[in-house]
């Protein structure tokens, strides 16, 4: 069993901007969103595995080409949210199935091992503390654009910008966990931190609190895990952070 | 449909407003002026657009014609009761820092507009899905207060409040209008209240709108007219002369 350093650094950072992003995520009802959007990154991992190009690339350019078009769509027909996603991440799958081969495309849905370079690292630490620069700056305005899009507007917020902005955030903080987590897990590491803070915390801080620690508990443990008992990473990072939030239902129940 | 008590340019100028769905227009060649330092009740039946033209004059919907504020106009806005939901963990507190934040207005405006509001610190620490309707509404306007707003703009902000609440929000806006010179813009079914603190009415209807000061246009036939049936308001014996 050996640590990788760069593994570690990878997972806190990945795991502080997965629990910020998450917050707003979970409060505004995104929790169906967050596991759609991670699989737009499909076909463009099959494209990069095609073109030869590092397959994590591929991912990062389809999940922002899918967000524009997702917010595009939304922006010129009346169609909800969701319908736009849903009809956006089925087309994704189909497409991304079709041109990544067998093995590769297990690895692209669940995540692989492999050791991260350096520059992989540096590249994800880079993407997360932007992330996480984005959200503690953006705070304010994500607070009241979630309780009152109008009243957000008055104070001269730009709401369809904002939007955008998040969701293009998203995207990233999907594209940074989907190395170990892959498309079909990798949705859970944004959501269930943040929902499990979501049940035990009273206040926005609180909420961003725990979201954070309960996500770095599970990527760090996850991966911790995996190396000891020889099992993907992105199956034990999602089951430990399942079982934060079991637990998060049982404190609750019992006050 | 002018108001003509007014000298200079006013606070607010709408000519020609239409707002429109699926083409269907649910406004349509609106006009009037609001005066500074005035009061504008705008009534109506359910439907008959009045939270469509607050979220047009706040620029939030498209329209046609023309909505022109005065210049350096600061909108303290305040919508219709809003969906929370009730274990979001959101504070008072958190709500009101973020518009303190936004607006670059310091803790002294949170703490003011909060007693103006007569909202107690302890009720702000709660999540704002557990507050009553009453103390919601009265967040709602302590926000809209917060970064010193030149105009209000109230979307039934009594809604949901009980009797002591209803009458410490109107005379707080009232207080403000006269004290701080605001422009005060406010949608209500409560005609008592429009009568009493209204410098002028905007009434809407589909196919029928009337603009002037309540006691001259507020009739039992414009009433009956407007909401389909007789209608009564009471005036309050202390506003009698």
């Amino acid at each position: 069993m050996t640590f990788d350093p760069n593994a570690i650094a990878l997972s806190i950072g990945a795991g502080t901007a997965a629990g910020l992003v998450g917050c707003f995520a979970v409060m505004r009802r995104m929790t169906l969103a967050a596991d759609a959007i991670s699989h737009i990154a499909l076909p463009g991992i099959g494209l990069a595995i095609l073109l030869r190009v590092h397959p994590i690339l591929g991912g990062v350019a389809a999940l922002l080409v899918g967000t524009l078009l997702v917010w595009g769509i939304e922006g010129r027909t009346r169609l909800a949210t969701e319908t736009i996603i849903g009809v956006v991440f089925s087309t994704a799958l189909a497409v991304g199935s079709l041109i990544t081969s067998g093995d590769q495309l297990i690895e692209a849905l669940f995540g692989g091992v492999g050791h991260l370079t350096t520059l992989e690292a540096t590249l994800g630490l880079l993407l997360s503390l932007g992330v996480v620069v984005f959200i503690v700056s953006q705070r304010h305005r994500l607070v009241l654009a979630l309780v009152s899009p109008e009243i957000a507007h008055t104070t001269g917020i730009d709401v369809r910008r904002l939007n955008l902005f998040f969701l293009l955030v998203f995207a990233l903080t999907i594209a940074l966990g989907l190395r170990y987590l892959g498309v079909l897990l990798v949705g859970s590491l944004v959501i269930i931190p943040a929902a499990t803070a979501k049940r035990l915390a009273r206040s926005l801080r609180g909420m961003l609190v725990i979201s954070v620690g309960a996500s770095i508990a599970s990527t760090t443990l996850g991966t911790w895990l995996s190396l000891a008992l020889h099992r993907a990473p992105g199956s034990m990072i999602v089951l430990v952070a399942a079982g934060f939030f079991l637990l998060s239902l049982l404190r609750r129940s019992g006050n | 449909m002018r108001s003509s008590d007014e000298a200079g340019s006013p606070a607010l100028k709408v000519v020609n407003l239409s707002v429109g769905f699926d083409r269907i227009n649910v406004l349509e060649g609106l006009s009037f002026d609001v005066a500074h330092g005035s009061a504008l009740a705008i009534i109506g039946p359910n439907g008959a657009g009045k939270s469509v033209l607050a979220k047009a004059l706040i620029g939030a919907l498209p329209y046609e014609g023309t909505i022109q504020w005065e210049a350096n106009t600061k909108l303290g806005y305040v919508p219709q009761k809003l969906d929370i939901e009730r274990d979001l963990p959101i504070t008072g507190s958190d709500f009101l820092r973020a518009k303190a934040a936004v607006v670059r207005a310091s803790q002294v405006d949170i703490t003011n507009a909060l007693g103006l509001v007569g909202l107690k610190i302890e009720a702000v620490g709660k999540p704002i899905g557990a507050l009553s309707g009453g103390q919601f509404q009265r967040l709602l306007v302590a926000a809209a207060l917060i970064g010193h707003p030149t105009v209000l703009l109230l979307d039934e902000p009594t809604a949901g409040v009980d009797e002591p609440g209803q009458d410490t929000l109107n005379e707080t806006t009232e207080r403000l209008r006269k004290e701080r010179g605001l422009t005060i813009l406010f949608i209500s079914h409560d005609l008592s209240v429009v009568y009493q603190h209204a410098t002028n009415v905007l009434c809407l209807s589909r196919g029928h709108t009337c603009f002037g000061a309540p006691k001259r246009i507020l009739t039992p036939a414009l009433l009956a007219e407007l909401y389909g049936a007789p209608v009564a308001y009471h005036v309050h014996n202390d506003l009698r002369p």
